[in-house]
């Protein structure tokens, strides 16, 4: 009998703790079937985040780094310095990069660190209870929005991806979507990229992925999927931002 | 021999390099020696100042508070230091950019041109020289062929030519002290 | 050996060299800053990485990341700089990982100013961050001591996987006083605990989580029993003519070199001063202290601060004896005649500024 599908070895045979219906399981299988692909499981350094995906190193069966809230990039910058010949990634969610880390992406992705950033945009902070975040939609409730994020008073949702994109340090900077299996592909194509960047010592890449929180949402994990398209692709368009001007060397093509 | 000296002009006069060059001097001789910039806003731009200890025993203080003996190159810093310097100490005045005199009676003051004996050696830039020229006479704290030897320390080699002329400005202003 | 003439914040980056350090991460402070400018060009000889991050947070996580990675490596800032770096300073104890944090402190609270002070006393060795946790703090008084205390320091991080400080003022970083360099025998111990890549063994993690209550505690428990150990093991103090002494004091740092100023003045006129000074403030030298303590009269304090190290003195005297202060504030240095001033007044019986 052939095996047609199985757990790839970057990930520990731990169950994962998320709620159902949450996409951070879909993102971490992705990035670990990258690392196999590549044969970099014993070359890769991760540096995970404060938030839901706080245990992230309990899953993925490399060597890691737990960093303190937001300060994932900077860690990751000591490490890629004293490791130059590996590989260094970063998982971090909106909360963690978007607001309390905005200075470290930013100089991160400025000083064109050679690493990779995986960033979960669910448009909430999860762990804390439901709370606002900087990705947040207007209109949206929240714990701390309890009557819809208010831009007067709020402000308006950060577009991370293009924001980012604007900076000359920044290689590779694509958002992506995982609510269906069609854009499930495309995403562990963007991701791919993001790492073949780096082992070709590009430069920065970082690859927004925009997920699902049905539990603080108040929605059903189908439900959820569908308001991610209807609601949160139109704020957050997906595509490539920035592509290195020199391609990195890609097997498949991303549309 | 305990040497608690202030140096203090405009920023810009080579205060501080004068400093250093001193307490290079006392190293080579194998003194106890410490040297400490001025602290404070006024290190950008106005005054300049710096504390030189020598001595013979383990330095306690880095910090200048009573000088034994004060180079001062502005008027500001007479102001400023005149009061400070220890009973019995000694001041010795750029005359040739400060016209105001020692107040003072319990310190020993000297008046020198420095400007124009550095110009008649050929160049204004040694001032600072011929006043520290002055100090190593009434204090002997360190010899002149120390001084030389640290010049080489601190000038890259490509500044070496200048070497002979600081040594005239040095003497020069020993010359002028010893001749009262 | 050759000697060659230093500012004290130079020589904390010569000596990071000696000691194998070839990454620095820091952040633009005056009165700290010739430490950067002369990192940047001696590691860039030596093969180095000096990087300049976008903030003190930045700096201390990027040393968390290259400490985790099995390098030696070295931060410094200057107080309102130290205080965003507490966090990360908690996480690296958490983690227990080796770093050499050095602060140039100056004048606060808040902006302050850029004088030098010994106002961050506290901060230095009982906490800063949060958590149980408690750094080595080591604190030199002379640009030798510093050269000496810096590559002891990167030995110390590596032996207890525990950041140590380095702890001066703005009078130590800017002087500049005779320096002995000489070749260090750098032994940087196997660090199998590193993030190099997980090969052929199970994956190393560098953390400071433990969500369980009962691992949070053993892990804290396991914490203690090293912090223990380094309390026991790294006592460092000097003493100054304490022998006969009648009255006692005690200061550190550059205080220490101006309290000695004075009492070589007061034994000029026969009165028996001395001074314990502590190297280590922690861990602190209670109970050599008190031994000295036994002999004297009285005790005087003399902090460049509102008076922060005088409660360990309090509490390694345990009311035994009285313990008077004399303190300056703001960047303003306590001056050898007015701490003479104090003496004479302990010496005739009286109490000083207390």
């Amino acid at each position: 009998m052939v095996k047609v599908f199985e757990r790839p070895k970057s990930l520990t045979e731990k169950p994962f703790h998320y709620c159902p219906g949450c996409t951070h399981g879909i993102i971490h299988r992705l990035v670990a079937e990258t690392i196999d692909e590549l044969g970099i499981r014993e070359t890769t350094i991760g540096v995970g985040p404060v938030g839901c995906s706080v245990f992230i190193y309990e899953y993925m069966d490399l060597d890691f780094h737990q960093a303190s809230h937001g300060r994932a990039p900077a860690v990751a910058t000591g490490v890629k310095r004293v490791h130059p010949d590996k590989t260094v990634f970063v998982y971090q969610g909106d909360g963690d990069l978007a607001a309390i880390g905005t200075a470290e992406i930013v100089h991160a992705a400025a000083r064109g660190e050679r690493i990779t950033v995986i960033f979960v945009n669910n448009a909430i902070y999860g762990m804390t209870g439901g709370q606002m975040a900087p990705t947040t939609l207007v209109g949206m409730e929240t714990t701390t929005s309890p009557f819809g994020r208010n831009k007067e008073t709020q402000g308006s949702p950060v577009r991370v991806s293009e924001m980012l994109s604007t900076l000359d340090g920044a290689a590779y900077v694509a958002r992506v979507s995982v609510h269906d299996p069609k854009h499930v592909i495309q995403a562990k194509k963007a991701i791919r990229k993001a790492f073949d960047n780096q082992m070709n010592g590009v430069g920065f890449s970082l690859v927004e992925v925009l997920s699902t929180c049905p539990t603080n949402w108040g929605l059903h994990p189908i439900e959820a999927t569908k308001w991610l398209a209807d609601n949160m692709i139109p704020y957050y368009p997906l595509g490539e931002f920035k592509v290195p001007t020199a391609p990195a060397k890609v097997e498949g093509e991303v549309e | 021999m305990l040497q608690e000296i202030i140096m203090a002009g405009f920023g810009g006069q080579g205060i501080m390099s004068m400093g250093q060059l001193l307490t290079y001097a006392g190293m080579l001789e194998n003194k106890h020696v410490a040297w400490i910039p001025s602290y404070g806003p006024e290190m950008r731009g106005g005054t300049a100042n710096c504390g030189v200890t020598i001595s013979d025993r383990e330095i306690s203080s880095p910090v200048v508070f009573e000088p034994t003996a004060a180079i001062i190159m502005n008027r500001p810093s007479l102001d400023k230091f005149e009061p400070a310097v220890k009973p019995g100490g000694i001041i010795l005045v750029n005359s040739s950019l400060i016209d105001k005199k020692v107040q003072r009676t319990d310190i020993k003051a000297y008046y020198i041109q420095a400007n124009e004996l550095a110009e008649e050696l050929g160049n204004s830039r040694v001032s600072g020289m011929v006043i520290l020229g002055a100090l190593l006479e009434l204090t002997k704290v360190v010899n002149f062929d120390s001084v030389e030897e640290s010049l080489k320390k601190v000038l890259p080699e490509y500044r070496y030519n200048l070497i002979p002329l600081n040594r005239k400005a040095l003497e020069k202003g020993a010359e002028v002290v010893r001749n009262g | 050996m050759a000697k060659i003439l230093m500012k004290g914040n130079e020589a904390v980056g010569e000596a990071a060299v000696m000691a194998g350090c070839r990454y620095f991460f820091g952040y633009p402070i005056t009165p700290q800053s010739e430490l950067p400018h002369y990192m940047v060009k001696r590691l860039a000889e030596v093969g180095g990485v000096f990087l300049q991050a976008e903030s003190e947070i930045g700096a201390v996580n990027m040393s968390f990341g290259a400490a985790g990675s099995g390098a030696r490596v070295m931060t410094s800032s200057s107080s309102p700089g130290i205080s965003l770096k507490q966090e990360g300073i908690s996480y690296l104890a958490g983690a227990e990982l080796p770093v050499v944090i050095v602060n140039i402190m100056r004048g606060g609270p808040g902006l302050g100013n850029i004088q030098p002070t010994q106002s961050d006393y506290f901060q230095a060795t009982k906490g800063g961050g949060h958590g149980d946790y408690n750094l080595i703090v080591l604190a030199p008084a002379s640009v030798q001591e510093i050269v000496d205390l810096t590559i002891d320091a990167f030995d110390l991080a590596d032996k207890y996987r525990n950041p140590v400080m380095i702890l001066g003022d703005g009078v130590l970083g800017q002087m500049m006083e005779p320096v002995e360099i000489r070749e260090v025998q750098v032994n940087v111990p196997e660090k199998t605990w590193a993030t190099t890549g997980a090969k052929g063994r199970k994956p190393n993690l560098i953390n400071s989580l433990y969500i369980v209550a009962e691992r949070c505690e053993e892990h804290n428990l396991r914490l203690q029993a090293k912090f223990k150990q380094m309390a026991k093991d790294n006592i460092r103090y000097e003493d100054y003519l304490a022998d006969d002494a009648e009255i006692l004091l005690v200061a550190y740092g550059t205080s220490a070199r101006i309290a000695k100023g004075a009492i070589d003045r007061a034994r000029e006129q026969g009165i028996k001063v001395g001074l314990v000074r502590p190297i280590s403030l922690w861990p602190f030298p209670y109970e050599h202290l008190a031994e000295v303590a036994q002999k004297v009269k009285s005790v005087l304090v003399v902090e460049m601060s509102a008076g922060q190290m005088i409660e360990d003195v309090r509490l390694a005297l345990n009311g035994s004896k009285p313990v008077d202060f004399y303190g300056r504030l703001g960047g303003m240095l306590p001056v050898t005649s007015e701490i003479l001033r104090e003496i004479e007044k302990l010496a005739k019986g009286g109490r000083s500024n207390g």
